[in-house]
């Protein structure tokens, strides 16, 4: 029972999950045009727990739908247009056993 | 018209969704009960307090029979700083059966078990497209894949996200400060070091809420719940703040469990599961429209959601919703009128509760806690009020008033500020 925590690296933890990973279909779609032109790529990779976006050195947002928590954070301080994110197809993606 | 495969088709196998398919059940009414995730509660996600005083209307003996995890005996709010911790921490026995720490993959399975024993018809794995509407916009049923299924009226249980009450413009998309996202972990811990640890005995359980430096001064908080043999810990951080702080979501997570206060608690534990789930903040002023034709809106989907500043509630405003829709949706199907007009008494019923008055109590809870000082400035402030008032360095002593003037003297915080805050304060919670 001693020694710190150790939290890990954010793949780290995503290890322990449960997921179902739908092999034929992304429920994440980026538009690259209008990411670029409004610039919203770090604050939607940063804003990610799960660290499913990465900026892209031209200022596109590179993505990993499989890590995806399905919180829809992304959605949220995304610019209109930029991201179409649904929620996986149904028994796919996440399966929380704590929550 | 042929007759609807069900009366009620509920969308989503959380509180919210659970309780009005199961009221509705035992009214006699056929419902169905369609869940994305491959079995209820996969999907679902909350730091995990529940207050359960309301679902004793519905299952008077939930706290025994169902799978909660501690029943909590202590509440602690704190500051956190970057040297220290100050806070006010209640133990009492009269907070007896007012809150519960849940895990929700347990606790929301055995709601929709409950269901199934009414005689709900669970349909997990399915998730839901969109909704079917006739030809004048009242909604009729739901479409998932290939599949349509009608129904008289439609429950929009789908979580904070809502497609389905967004869908249909009953809901617009949320502002930044509307909304915060939550980062939580699960830590396993031998029940025994828990017990030690948070100084509890048997199934007592602690809540600790942590603010200031717990997220780096970002609006929202810290929190750290026991379950039976882990913590939950996690922060909940405001996305318009966090957007424009240029921190990272999971780095605020990674400083909050590694802070010394929060640290002692955690150690040695081994991370389980890693979640982060969106939180509605806006209180009454996100309460879109609840009802339409042939369609009414519960929980998270509705927004129903409070932040007091000391709890902070989700899961019984989803239970309130859903007793008060299961009475709305009820007299709706026995007049046989499921339009807007007949479904009003949900409204009715929602608003004459203790959701309604609660929601109008702490209405202007939201734009209170905005202001950056809670968040950034009073920890400190209370830190060094108590520093000075309990370190003895040969000094002469100051009466308490004198300790506290100095304190905000030499801090960012003018007097105008104090003065603000405490008035905005006094009135908003």
């Amino acid at each position: 029972m001693s020694g710190a925590l150790q939290v890990g690296s954010v793949p780290e933890r995503l290890a322990h999950n449960r997921y179902a990973l739908d092999e034929d279909e992304s429920h994440i779609v980026v538009d690259q045009d209008v990411v670029r032109s409004t610039g919203c790529a770090g604050v939607i990779a940063r804003c990610c727990p799960a660290h499913v976006y990465t900026e892209l050195p031209d200022g596109g947002l590179g993505v990993e739908y499989a890590a995806c928590l399905e919180c829809g954070t992304c959605l949220a301080v995304a610019p209109e247009g930029a991201l179409s994110w649904h929620y996986p197809r149904g028994g796919f993606g996440v399966s929380f056993r704590e929550g | 018209m042929s007759e609807p495969d069900f009366d009620v088709a509920v969308v989503g196998a959380g509180p919210a969704g659970c309780v009005t398919a199961y009221l509705l059940a035992q009214q006699g009414h056929s419902v169905v009960l369609v869940e994305r995730g491959e079995a209820p509660g996969a999907k679902n996600l909350s730091g995990g307090v529940l207050y359960g005083r309301v679902l004793e209307q519905v299952f008077p003996d939930f706290a025994a029979a169902a799978p909660v995890e501690r029943r909590v005996v202590r509440n602690a709010v704190t500051f956190l700083t970057s040297t220290g911790a100050v806070g006010v921490d209640l133990t009492s026995d009269r907070l007896d059966g007012n809150a519960y720490t849940v895990l929700r993959a347990r606790f929301d399975a055995w709601l929709a078990e409950r269901c199934e024993e009414a005689g709900v018809f669970l349909m997990p794995g399915v998730r839901v497209d969109r909704l079917l509407t006739s030809p004048s916009g009242a909604v009729t049923g739901l479409v998932a894949g290939d599949d349509e299924l009608s129904a008289r009226v439609v429950v929009a249980a789908d979580g904070v996200n809502s497609f389905l009450a967004r869908g249909l413009g009953l809901r617009p998309k949320p502002a930044q400060n509307q909304l915060a996202v939550g980062v939580k972990a699960v830590v396993s811990l031998p029940r025994e070091t828990i017990d030690d640890r948070f100084g509890l005995v048997g199934d007592e359980g602690a809540a600790l809420a942590m603010v200031g430096e717990a997220t780096g001064g970002i609006g929202g908080g810290g929190f750290l719940y026991t379950n039976a043999t882990s913590l939950s810990v996690g922060v909940v951080l405001r996305l318009d703040d966090l957007a424009a702080s240029g921190a990272s979501a999971s780095d605020v997570f990674d400083r909050y469990c590694e802070h010394p206060a929060v640290q002692r608690y955690l150690r040695g534990g081994e991370v389980l599961e890693y979640g982060s789930h969106l939180v509605a903040e806006g209180g009454l002023g996100m309460l879109g429209t609840v009802a339409t034709d042939g369609l009414v809106v519960v929980g998270d989907a509705a927004g129903l959601t409070i932040n007091s500043g000391l709890t902070v509630r989700g899961m019984d405003l989803a239970i309130g919703s859903a007793i008060a829709a299961a009475g709305g949706i009820g007299d709706a199907l026995d007049a046989g009128d499921t339009s807007a007009a007949g479904l009003a008494g949900y409204r009715e019923r929602l608003m004459a509760g203790f959701v309604g008055k609660d929601l109008t109590t702490y209405a202007k809870a939201p734009a209170f806690l905005e202001r950056p000082r809670m968040y950034r400035d009073y920890g400190p402030v209370l830190e060094d009020v108590m520093v000075r008032a309990f370190d003895l360095d040969t000094t002469p002593r100051k009466h308490l008033a004198s300790v506290a003037w100095d304190a905000l003297r030499t801090s960012p915080v003018g007097m105008l500020d104090l003065a603000s805050d405490l008035w905005a304060g006094v009135r908003a919670l």
